[in-house]
């Protein structure tokens, strides 16, 4: 049976698809067959951060319309063997994913994978609801910033009342990935840090993910940034990764990296 | 960080992170306490505030309504601050 993991945020723009990618390709990786879906229909995005987007036929609407069958439909990874991706569609609504439509996909994966990793879209509404409500773990994407950290929360209250686990009493695992770290602003206490964050949204850290250059190398050539393994944001997703599948992995790149003029004056190191 | 940039920070009271903080304390603490609350409550509470602004003048949050749900009944809590009389 396969595990249903979505990477959620509520707000846009902070890291979902990124994580997505880097997260699904380190399971793939590790030895775990892994499919990673697109729930943002008619912002499809994923297909291009995997690098997979000349190889779109079907998608994930084609399926649940019977247009296609999954095996149509899923893109098998060049690079990563055991990753595979389903791409949403590029032009249709919003309400072309139906509840019924998403189980039965679901169900059918979960037969043949051993995890199944959700890249919501943004928002509260149905098409956010519509990518966590069968997830048994949840990774919440968060800027070190006063919106996205409230939207979070928002998120989490979802993930608590309206998912399947919920209606059944149970509770989704809810994980923090705190992405675009910058540990000089912190530093100089012009951005929220790793504790503060935590404090606020009192859920466990599964990752610190810093701002990176390397995400945006890896975006221009579509190959996922854990794949950049000289790169800070690369080798903090395959810790992120080792921690999901219960490895204690101490955190990396809290701290500032370059020393300032003043700590040299003084002798560090 | 330059010096000067380093003795001025040591002076400023409050850090911009710090203001962040607590701004984000006191609205998820208040979103988080609205959770699971009815839909017209919103609306019935903006009606009262109305009713009371025609006696009293008082701000939006001076009042406060919550349903609090016990075993098999349901009391609706309302709190009105009301200023101190002159
Ligand atoms: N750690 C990071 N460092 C630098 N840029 C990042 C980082 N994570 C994400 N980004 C950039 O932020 C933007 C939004 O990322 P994306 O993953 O598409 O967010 P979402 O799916 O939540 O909308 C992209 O331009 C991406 O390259
Ligand atoms: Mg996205």
């Amino acid at each position: 049976m396969a595990k249903i993991i979505v990477v959620t945020s509520g707000k846009g723009g902070v890291g979902k698809t990124t994580s997505s990618a880097a997260i699904s390709t380190g399971l793939a990786l590790r030895g775990h067959k892994t499919v990673v879906i697109d729930f943002d229909v008619g912002l499809r995005n994923l297909d291009l951060i995997m690098g997979c987007e000349r190889r779109v036929v079907y998608d994930f609407v084609n399926v649940i319309n019977k247009e296609a069958s999954l095996k149509q439909a899923l893109i098998k990874d060049k690079r990563t063997e055991g990753l595979f991706i389903l791409p949403a569609s590029q032009t249709r609504d919003k309400d072309a994913l139906t509840y019924e439509g998403v189980e039965a996909v679901l169900d059918e994966l979960a037969q043949d994978f051993d995890y199944i990793i959700c890249d919501s879209p943004a928002g509260i509404e149905q098409g956010a609801q519509m990518a966590l409500y069968f997830a048994e773990e949840a990774i919440v994407v968060t800027n070190p910033e006063v919106s996205s950290v409230r939207d979070s929360d928002r998120i989490l209250g979802i993930l608590q009342s309206k998912s399947r686990m919920a209606e059944q009493g149970k509770s989704v695992k809810e994980h923090l990935l705190l992405t675009r770290y910058n540990p000089s602003r912190v530093a100089s206490a012009e951005m929220l840090s790793v504790a503060d964050v935590e404090e606020i949204l009192a859920i466990p850290l599964l990752g610190v993910i810093p701002e990176s250059e390397a995400v945006l190398k890896a975006s221009n050539q579509g190959a996922p940034v854990i794949l950049d393994e000289e790169s800070e944001a690369g080798q903090a997703y395959s810790d992120a990764v080792a921690r999901l599948l219960g490895e204690d992995v101490e955190h990396r790149f809290l701290e500032q990296q370059k020393k300032g003029f003043l700590q040299r004056l003084l002798g560090g190191k | 960080m330059g010096i000067l940039d380093y003795l001025l920070k040591k002076n400023k009271p409050t850090s911009s992170a710090s203001v962040a903080k607590e701004r984000l304390q006191i609205i998820v603490a208040h979103e988080r306490s609205n959770r699971g609350q009815p839909d017209y409550l919103p609306l019935m509470q903006q009606e009262i505030l109305e009713v009371i602004r025609k006696y009293v003048d008082i701000e939006q949050d001076q009042v406060s309504v919550q349903v609090d749900n016990e075993d098999d009944c349901s009391v609706l809590e309302l709190n009105i601050t009301l200023p101190d009389a002159k």
